[in-house]
């Protein structure tokens, strides 16, 4: 009994750092979160309670709805680019041959980098003066005159993101989909094929629906990292033209630190957490029922 | 499955065309596809060691015309200097990963052997920053850390770094402690020792490869961590690598920017990650499909 009593203690004990670091850096920021979101503050007047009018306001503010809805279409676009490239890549080097396993391991490379130097490569690049895509686009007589690509059309920067970020991380869904694929028993592949399926009967009738769990969660991570982006849009357009791209941790950004209005900042990031864990509760639903 | 309807057109060209030239059909995907993901980065090495005057030619080159560091050697003096914010970038990364070691691997510990009251409440309560994204929190961490005057420190950036870290290195910790075999700890107990002997002498030894895959995600996501940072740090002189390349980049960009001294950086940033990947695959990618998709 003092034994067992003991063994507790001493159990919390190793637990403890872990959590007074989540409750100091986590938790109570959230709860301070909270309370910002019920003020206005810029760090020089004090705080103010203001009630819920940060919430109001940030309902009636246009860049909001404009970041919000942009910040959706993004995703909207990359993530049926990320799956199914990512899957397709995977269908093609799940295999285990040395070529397929070479081939893997270079479509991961860009994975490993950082989103912010992978943005200013980028953004070289596409740069309509010393980048090497137009100078390739005019050497093959694709085009007349070097195209802006970043910052002035806001369809153009949009697709030209889209690109650079699909280069970056399709890799992660790859990786994923082919230890699930590689996890499907070799047997059921085999009776398959003994039955005369072909590989894309193969594909929709095994495949798909055997990995589809992977498939989901995949889509969770790849639809909430969409939601958060920020590094790719900072640097590559700033936001422009006139604050179309600014997304919504951009706008967010915006607030709390240029502009120093924390109040403010904190109710939009709420708005935002909120967001996010709806999409995590409903994608977790799913991902449970296609579980059972 | 025995019942196989009628295929589309397109399945039926498909499947022919896999079945007869699949083989280099394969082949001639796996070397294009390996060009695109290649060709970016090799490009921007290439670029790095143009001469000044090649580096701002328009139109680009594509490849250099002779080998020279000039670039690297104005990255190197550039503002405070390339070795400060090196210092900086590897410093914060150092102090995450020693952070989330620290704070992890007693806590597998304790989630995987200790009968501990309430311990599946308490583990959800620990992956709290997987439903709350850190860029959500950035705001209240900001104004604690200025009360803290922990703004413009490689601390308070690492520990920013290390709550992003947490949840999946908590998580790698204590599957890899449950997958320690119970007759190796209770030897070990008979022979009277302590619950810290057996976490240094039975456990860390088992729990190598975690402790390596723990480290390298740790080092690889504060390296190259960029919106915590830009918020944290205001002083040029704290930087770290990705800040001052978007930095320099809008810096001198009204003189047009220096896109060759930028992919110097760019290069410098991203030999760490590329090295590390490819010495350390087997954790990086057992990391990734178990810590990725629970």
């Amino acid at each position: 009994m003092y034994a067992s009593r003991r063994r507790k203690l001493t159990g919390l004990l190793y637990l403890a750092p872990a959590f007074v670091f989540v409750l100091a850096f986590t938790a109570y920021p959230l709860v301070q979160m909270g309370w910002l979101s019920l003020n206005n503050w810029t760090l020089i007047t004090p705080p103010r309670f203001v009630g819920l009018d940060n919430f109001t306001r940030a309902f009636a503010d246009e860049q909001f709805w404009v970041s919000l809805g942009y910040t959706l279409k993004y995703t909207l676009f990359i993530t049926p680019i990320l799956m199914v490239g990512g899957y397709l890549l995977a269908l093609l080097v799940s295999p285990n041959s040395p070529l397929r396993r070479a081939t893997r391991a270079i479509i991961f490379i860009p994975v490993v980098i950082g989103l912010g130097v992978s943005s200013l490569l980028w953004a070289w690049l596409f740069d309509p003066m010393f980048g090497l895509i137009n100078r390739a686009l005019l050497d093959l007589g694709l085009i007349d005159k070097p195209i802006i690509w970043l910052g002035t059309d806001t369809d153009l920067s949009t697709w030209a993101i889209i690109a650079s970020v699909s280069w970056k991380v399709i890799g992660f869904g790859m990786i994923l989909f082919v230890a699930a694929i590689q996890a499907i028993p070799s047997e059921i592949n085999e009776a398959t094929m003994v039955d005369g399926a072909g590989f894309w009967q193969r594909t929709r009738r095994v495949t798909l629906p055997l990995t589809r769990r992977t498939i989901l969660l995949v889509t969770l991570v790849s639809v909430i990292g969409s939601l958060l982006a920020f590094d790719q849009f900072y640097i590559m357009t700033a936001g422009q033209p006139f604050n179309e791209t600014a997304t919504a941790v951009f706008f967010v950004y915006l607030n709390s630190f240029p502009y120093l209005k924390l109040g403010y900042g904190a109710a939009l990031s709420l708005i935002l957490a909120a967001i996010i864990l709806l999409f995590t509760i409903v994608q977790l639903a799913l991902t449970r029922r296609s579980q059972a | 499955m025995t019942a196989i309807p009628m295929r589309t057109p397109l399945a039926r060209v498909w499947s022919r065309v896999w079945a007869g030239r699949s083989r280099y059909l394969v082949g001639a995907m796996c070397l294009a596809i390996c060009a695109i993901m290649v060709t970016p980065i090799t490009l921007s090495m290439l670029a790095s060691v143009k001469s000044t005057a090649e580096a701002a030619a328009v139109p680009p080159t594509y490849v250099p015309g002779g080998l020279s560091l000039d670039s690297y050697a104005r990255l190197w003096s550039y503002q405070a200097g390339l070795p400060t914010y090196l210092g900086n970038s590897l410093g914060t990364a150092l102090l995450t990963i020693g952070f989330t070691l620290a704070l992890t691997i007693p806590a597998g510990y304790a989630l995987a052997r200790f009968p501990i009251p309430g311990k599946e409440l308490l583990f959800v309560f620990l992956l709290l920053a997987l439903i709350i994204p850190y860029q959500a929190l950035l705001t209240p961490i900001f104004l604690m850390f200025a009360q803290l005057k922990l703004t413009n420190t490689l601390v308070g950036l690492a520990i920013v770094h290390t709550a992003i870290q947490l949840p999946f290195s908590l998580y790698i910790m204590r599957n890899s402690f449950e997958a320690v075999p119970r007759e190796l700890e209770e030897a070990a107990l008979t022979d009277g020792g302590n619950s810290w002997q057996i976490l240094v002498s039975i456990f860390i030894p088992a729990i190598v490869p975690a402790i390596v895959t723990v480290a390298l995600f740790a080092f690889v996501t504060s390296w190259n961590e960029f919106l915590g940072a830009l918020v944290l740090m205001s002083k040029g002189s704290t930087f770290t690598l990705p800040l001052i390349l978007a930095a320099a980049r809008a810096e001198t960009s009204l003189g047009g920017t220096d896109w060759g001294m930028l992919q110097a950086g760019i290069t410098i940033s991203m030999i760490p990650c590329i090295g590390i990947y490819l010495l350390l695959q087997k954790y990086y990618v057992s990391g990734f499909t178990s810590g990725a998709v629970k």
